[in-house]
């Protein structure tokens, strides 16, 4: 399907090429980088440019554009998800250079997805429950759409064939999952229920959607006020955060960054607390705040010089938020047990959770 | 060597353009020479003796692969390394093969041989990679040996081997499209395949070679079906879509009946799913009481059911595969379930999403109800790139309705202020698409427009400026403020198209704003030379459309304008002006349209409609890339509409009886009682929860404990049975249930016993049915005749008949109740028969049961009338014999020279093999068996005996052989045609086939008068040979020609039946047409047979050792054919 594959990085250049069936020329990415042009920003590179001969299906991941040549018709998520995975399996076996250790042992096993023989002196399994609130909160504050979306990683490293099932105190939370391939499908419609033969080694067990009846807690507020002058030089800007609904525990790593307009030429901040940067070139914004005190909430205040000359800017900034909650799923998703069958030892377990800000913007 | 260096670079210098290359250019001296240097390093290090040299230096020059920097210089010291030892070298040999043997192909020859070794090699994984590498190389020469190895691997005992040769069809396919149909033949080998680990790859090999041969999956349909869940995410994919085009030829349109009330449909999208399938259910007995004229055909639903689960994978491929599956194929109301995970597809990568959202584009103007609930999903955030925004939008707009426009309008304020441009041109397009679309909010809309009309952004206002002129069109009486206020816009917007839009509107309506028009004209007359293309030509359609309105005022500037125009360089502009003078200027002669210049400048136009790019766009696959790109793609299968009339489904129809035949001993009960599950599912056609196949052993265990409820046949349970019927699929494939999880040698297993359908088994399958019968129903059949079980067996397998068509029902019931007497009088009817023609019955093996001896005879009634006198005498005489005799005597004629050697292979009980079940063959029922005679018109054929019962109260007219579909090299002598089988008769005749030495089916129609069913014969291997007769010298002195790999030696524990020599050789030459070698030692039996066709000899030793111990050897030049003998014999005397 894919015919050949060339690795491009930031700064253009071809540094990696393989061809799966005759050489492709590398000028066929002439046809990529006429599109890059085009699309100024990297992430709005088309993913599928058709050129006369071939189809060119690209994906970007960590600063390197994966560009697959393909010549038939394919359906383009085929390739995309493909590349992705490449991309995520040179990620993790990136220290192991031996190219033995790929054997295609797998394939000839009854679970394909964990090699036979696994031995370890410390048996453990650890599970990390990472929830992410994706929401937009309007410019008064109330919130436009708010929603947890969920994953269960994993980190497993038991000898043996272990079968292990874990389950949740609430699982009718869950609305929509996607799950590794180990998952017994059935097992989870019947009882809801996870059990699974687990791959070796770190793997994302589970996905999941919390079902938007849910109310969702959002964990904290912006209070923002930010103001252009007709014909002035200079703009106001005041922001101060603070915590909302966090079933008492502390926001940390908090940092906002927004994009402000063009016409903003420098800002003459002052951060209450952590520190603040400003790209005149860029117009990026990003406050470090880390952890919220709720005592003394966070504020960071001052103005904004303005292009002499130019007229008020029309749009206002939005703010986008990340900030981590420890040792709380937002969503209140909770482990029951996890046990081990298929294997005599005791493995050391552990559940860790955590909730994080996804897309979270505010709008002013 | 800077001469060849440089050469060879041009060569296959494709790879180097642009790319700063040392050692290219002879002039650049120092570096070149250290390139040289270098290269000759590498070939050093490739001379050594040190494996970790040869290893440095390959990883090296993969390295400069890898990099796009030439390395073909190094050919022939690479290619000399391919034998080497070393698996590491090995490897990256192999991948400077496969990227340079295209351009050296004398020299990439030296290599083949050594792949032809590893294609012999014992471990699967060198088996499987020589053939990658093999049919990589893209030299036209070897594509004969490509074939062959594809073929020989395609029956390989490894399905990993069998996964590698459907990889390797596509490539061979590309180097020589010629080969197709010898690849189609291996792919309808493959496609038979049951394993999960092949099904995904030769799908994608039937995909790029023969997309059109759909007939080929007719037989694989539910198979494929049922495997999906097991097989890998990328396999899933490939199976999904081209099911998709599958059954859009095979069944009807589900929405047939759907009438125009769309709201009630999408009424259901809300409910949870359980309400759904509910719904569903009632749905279908509904329409089944009403008779309405659709009834979903079942393997139509099973598809529906089997793919469903699939939507939670983590795979976005297989999620959209899905969901495009349940678009084009699921009933309305079902098709809902797919926007949940659509939208759970957002979350990922930018490029999923792109994808996910153009698809989502296409269905949502379809089906808007379904992506309503996820309305605020596709908000957009000011950190999503532009393409994803637009697209965002776009759905957005296709979900605007009456009742959520407020709220969709409210959110596209926010876009406007967004420092994004594009996006919020984009973001007016959407309104004025909300705006024609939904007619409450159209005066909305248009203020706020307006509104954008002092907007600062340039291109801000003229888009709004060209979407209020659409606007417009609609009702510009009303809005004379509108266009005078754009009028005025005239002298600030630069942007042509806008300009244009807004000189349009003045012309179009300039009765609305008779004393502006003519100042607009007079300005732009001004500026005519300085505007572009497009704004000429509506100042020129503005000057025409004046003067006819208001000549007074305006004819001196049209005649200015037009005058300008004429001399302007742009000849449509001229064209345009010469056409309007001649039309409008009232001329002394001529100008007889001259009248109708006002109808034809100020007709009424119609108001443009603004459409989604995406409308109609699902005439393409959704989720291909032609859909993507909403244009053709080379190698894009359309997909097909509906049929009118739905096509036969009973050529589906083979997997029901497989279902039964793939049954393995080994899986014991449980194995069985998953079939008659699967039965009963299928025959109820239940709708219910999904299934996931995978489950342990353990899981299995539970679910047998819960299997009894289902029998209650409460609906509660139905979700169990489907989990046990699929446990029984994962099992076929792993056969892990009886054994450890660990065993690895699953496959090889389970294709074992696909090979073999020997009557023994078909008995176990019988008894096995009958117990579960039993349990079934403990009232029915306990103390019923052994005779009873044929026809319950019926009445299950009756069952998916009565479900289509209710008037069939009657008959069938009342066929499967008589069945018990009708099967009794047959018997009786046979034995007169038999006394009458003086033909007797081959001999049963002792051990087979009673209960199945009515059946068995019943096939077995041999009416010999059509052979050959010569040979109906020997088989008089063999017949007669006792088992016991028979044996003796073949004794004797190992001694005896002349005697011929047909005497000993009937020896043997003559197996019969399902031809066309009574039930798929509508009360036509067909059997065949090997008699082992010597075909009279062609000595290389083999003889099939058919023989045809007539079930049916009726005649059967015309029964004849139509379309034989055989592989190459295979022939077929037909039958003579059988004019009339009268009611509950039978007849029996003879047909010839050679095979070709191979196990291929042979596949052709049968017909009768009134249908046409589609068969095949697949020989077992034993029925491939014919008896030699050879002396111990001879034998021994073969055997030595045989030697190596030609030898395959396996050691065995003989069976408890096995122990004497009589029973040995009895047992040898059932599984095998091959006779006995005489031998002094009483340990050793020795057989001799050759192959049909090409005559190769087939040797056989078994020698007995200490208590029961034994070892099996067979020497033959055909190494499949011997592999497989080895596993036939094995399993004969193991039992």
């Amino acid at each position: 399907m894919i015919h050949s594959l060339f690795l491009v990085n930031s700064s253009g250049d071809i540094f990696l090429e393989k061809h799966w069936k005759s050489v492709v020329s590398r000028s066929v990415c002439d046809y990529f980088f006429e599109a890059q042009e085009r699309a100024t920003e990297p992430e709005n590179v088309p993913p599928v440019i058709p050129t006369p001969h071939h189809y060119l299906i690209n994906v970007l991941r960590h600063k390197i554009f994966f560009v697959a040549v393909i010549q038939t018709e394919v359906p383009p998520l085929f390739v995309i998800e493909f590349l992705h995975r490449v991309v995520d399996t040179f990620q993790s076996s990136t220290g192991s250079t031996n190219v033995g250790e790929q054997l295609p042992t797998g394939q000839l096993s009854v679970v394909p997805w964990r090699r036979t023989g696994v031995k370890y002196t410390n048996n453990e399994a650890y599970f990390d429950v990472v929830e992410e609130i994706d929401a937009i909160i309007d410019k008064s504050g109330s919130t436009i759409t708010a929603e947890i979306q969920g994953v269960i990683d994993a980190c497993v490293k038991l000898t043996g064939m272990p079968d292990l099932t874990l389950s949740f105190m609430n699982p009718r939370l869950l609305d929509d999952v996607s799950f590794h391939p180990c998952v017994r499908f059935k097992r989870w419609e019947a009882e809801r229920i996870l059990s699974f033969i687990p791959p070796d080694g770190n793997f994302r067990l589970l996905s999941y959607h919390v079902s938007s009846q849910n109310l969702v807690a959002i964990p904290l507020y912006v209070k923002h006020n930010i103001t252009f002058r007709e014909n002035s030089s200079q703009g106001r800007f005041e922001m101060t955060l603070g915590p909302k609904q966090t079933m008492g525990k502390a926001v940390e790593s908090v940092v906002v960054s927004s994009q402000l307009p063009r016409g903003v030429l420098n800002a003459n901040l002052n951060a209450s607390q952590g520190t603040y940067t400003f790209d005149p070139v860029t117009k990026l914004l990003s406050w470090d705040v880390g952890k919220i005190n709720p005592q003394k909430l966070p504020s960071l205040k001052g103005s904004m010089s303005m292009q002499t000359g130019a007229s008020k800017p029309d749009e206002n900034p939005t703010f986008n938020i990340q900030c981590k909650i420890q040792q709380l799923a937002i969503s209140g998703l909770k482990v029951n047990r996890l046990d081990m069958y298929g294997e005599k030892y005791k493995p050391f377990k552990g559940i860790k959770y955590m909730t994080k800000a996804g897309k979270f913007q505010v709008r002013t | 060597m800077s001469a060849s260096s440089a050469f060879s670079d041009d060569k296959g210098g494709s790879s180097n353009v642009g790319e700063p290359e040392y050692g290219h250019d002879p002039a650049s001296g120092g570096i070149f020479s250290s390139d040289y240097k270098r290269h000759d390093d590498l070939k050093e290090m490739l001379d050594s003796n040190k494996d970790s040299l040869k290893l440095e230096a390959m990883k090296r020059i993969v390295a400069m692969i890898a990099r796009g920097k030439n390395a073909s210089e190094l050919f022939p010291a690479v290619v000399k390394n391919v034998a080497c030892k070393n698996i590491e070298v090995k490897k990256l040999v192999y991948v400077y093969l496969v990227r340079y043997a295209e351009e050296q192909q004398d020299l990439a020859l030296l290599s083949i041989s050594t792949f032809q070794r590893g294609l012999k090699d014992p471990n699967q994984l060198i088996r499987a990679s020589a053939l990658r590498v093999l049919s990589s190389i893209r030299v036209t020469i070897i594509v004969p040996i490509m074939m062959l190895a594809i073929k020989e691997a395609a029956s390989d005992m490894s399905p990993y081997v069998r996964k590698t040769a459907a990889h390797a069809i596509p490539k061979l396919y590309s180097l020589d499209p010629e080969q197709k149909d010898q690849l189609i033949e291996v792919i309808e080998k493959l496609l038979a395949d049951k394993t999960t680990l092949v099904a995904g790859s030769v799908v994608m090999a039937f995909e790029e070679v023969c997309p059109e041969r759909i007939d080929l999956i007719h037989k694989n349909y539910r198979k494929l079906c049922n495997l999906l869940i097991d097989v890998e995410e990328w396999g899933q994919v490939v199976i999904i879509n081209m099911l998709t085009r599958y059954a859009r030829t095979q069944f009807l349109n589900p929405n047939i009946n759907e009438c125009l009330l769309e709201e009630g449909g999408e009424k259901a999208f809300y409910g949870s799913d359980e309400d759904e399938e509910a719904k569903e259910e009632n749905a279908e007995i509904s329409t089944m009481a009403k008779r309405k004229p659709y009834v979903m055909d079942p393997d139509h639903r099973l598809l529906l059911r089997n793919t469903k689960p699939l939507l939670q994978s983590r795979n976005a491929a297989v999620v959209m595969a899905v969901a495009q599956l349940y678009f084009h194929l699921a009933p309305k109301a079902e098709v809902g379930v797919i926007a949940k995970a659509l939208v759970r597809l957002m979350r990922s990568h930018s490029e999923v999403q792109y994808v996910v959202l153009q698809n989502v584009a296409t269905m949502s103007i379809k089906r808007r109800g379904m992506f309503e609930p996820y309305l605020k999903s596709f908000y957009i955030r000011s950190t999503d790139p532009t393409q994803i925004k637009v697209l965002k939008l776009e759905v957005l707009t296709n979900l605007a309705s009456d009742t959520n426009i407020s709220t969709i309008l409210r959110e596209f304020q926010t876009y406007i202020k967004s420092m994004d441009k594009d996006f919020v041109a984009a973001t007016i397009q959407a309104i004025g698409r909300c705006a024609t679309n939904i007619g409450e909010v159209r005066d909305t809309c248009l203020n706020g427009l307006v509104q954008l009309l002092s907007n600062r952004d340039e291109l801000v206002v003229a888009e709004s400026v060209v979407v209020i002129k659409k606007l417009l069109q609609m009702q510009p009486e009303q809005h004379s403020e509108i266009i005078k206020h754009m009028a005025k816009l005239t002298d600030n917007i630069q942007v042509p198209m806008a300009r244009a839009s807004i000189l349009w509107l003045i012309g179009e309506y300039c009765e609305h704003v008779p004393k502006i028009a003519p100042d607009v004209l007079r300005k732009m007359a001004k500026t005519f030379t300085n505007e572009e293309d497009i704004v000429k030509l509506q100042i020129i359609n503005l000057a025409a459309k004046l003067y006819l309105t208001n000549s007074k005022q305006t004819k001196l500037l049209t005649q200015y304008v037009l005058n300008l125009a004429k001399y302007d360089q742009n000849y449509d502009i001229r064209d345009r002006a010469r056409f309007i003078r001649q039309l409008i200027v009232p001329m002394e002669k001529g100008g007889a349209l001259n009248k109708y210049a006002k109808k034809l400048f100020l007709a009424l136009k119609p108001a443009p409609v603004l459409e989604s790019p995406f409308k109609d766009r699902d005439h393409f696959q959704l989720g291909s890339l032609s859909h993507l790109l909403n244009a053709k793609t080379g190698g894009y299968q359309e997909l097909p509409d509906w049929p009118e009339v739905a096509p036969d489904p009973s050529v589906r129809n083979v997997e029901l009886e497989e279902v039964f035949t793939t049954s393995e001993g080994r899986i014991g009960l449980l194995g069985d009682w998953r079939e008659v599950i699967k039965l009963l599912e299928r025959v109820t056609t239940l709708t219910s929860v999904p299934e996931w196949t995978k489950c342990s052993s353990r899981d299995k265990r539970k679910d047998k404990k819960v299997e009894k409820p289902f029998y209650s046949d409460s609906d509660g349970e139905s979700g169990q049975t489907e989990s046990a019927d699929s446990g029984s699929d994962s099992a076929s494939g792993s056969e892990s249930s009886s054994s450890s999880s660990e065993e690895s040698g699953s496959g090889s297993e389970s294709e074992e016993s696909e090979e073999e359908s020997d009557s023994e088994e078909e008995e176990q399958k019988k008894k096995r049915k009958k117990i579960v019968q039993r349990k079934m129903k403990p009232s029915a059949s306990e103390s019923a005749a052994s005779e009873e079980s044929c026809g319950e067996d019926e009445k299950i397998l009756q069952k998916p008949k009565e479900i289509r068509s209710e008037s069939d029902e009657e008959e069938s019931e009342s066929e499967s109740s008589e069945s018990e007497s009708e099967s009794e009088q047959e018997s009786e009817s046979e034995k007169e028969v038999k006394k009458k023609k003086k033909v007797s019955v081959p001999n049963f093996p002792s051990k087979q049961t009673k209960k199945t001896t009515v059946e068995k005879k019943e096939m077995s009634l041999l009416d010999l009338d059509d052979f050959e006198p010569t040979t109906s005498q020997v088989i008089t005489v063999n017949n007669v014999l006792s088992n016991s005799l028979v044996t003796d005597l073949e004794g004797l004629s190992l001694t005896d020279t002349m005697m011929s050697s047909a005497t000993v292979t009937t020896a043997s009980s003559l197996k019969m093999y399902e031809l066309l079940h009574r039930i798929k063959g509508e009360g036509l029922a067909v059997e065949y068996c090997f008699s082992r005679q010597p075909f009279s018109s062609d000595p290389h054929m083999i003889t099939v005996q058919i023989h045809f019962t007539n079930n049916t109260t009726s005649e059967v007219k015309t029964l004849h052989v139509e379309e034989p579909k055989l592989q190459s090299g295979m022939r077929m002598k037909e039958f003579t045609e059988i004019d009339v089988l009268p009611p509950s008769g039978s007849v029996t005749v003879v047909m010839g086939i050679d095979f070709s030495d191979s196990t291929q089916t042979a596949n052709f129609q049968l017909c009768t008068h009134t249908r046409k069913f589609f068969v095949s014969i697949q020989p077992p291997v034993g029925e491939l040979m014919m008896p030699v007769f050879m002396t111990e010298n001879e034998f021994k002195k073969e055997q030595g020609k045989l030697m190596g790999m030609n030898e395959l030696s396996e050691k065995l524990v003989l069976g408890v039946m096995c122990q004497n020599d009589h029973t040995i050789v009895q047992q040898v030459t059932s599984a095998a047409n091959i006779s006995r070698v005489p031998c002094g030692s009483d340990k050793e039996c020795r057989f001799a047979g050759k192959t049909m066709t090409s005559g190769s000899l087939v040797l056989v030793t078994v020698l007995t050792k200490e208590e029961g111990a034994a070892q099996l050897t067979v020497n033959c030049e055909k190494m499949v054919i011997g592999t497989m003998l080895v596993k036939d014999i094995l399993q004969v005397l193991t039992q």
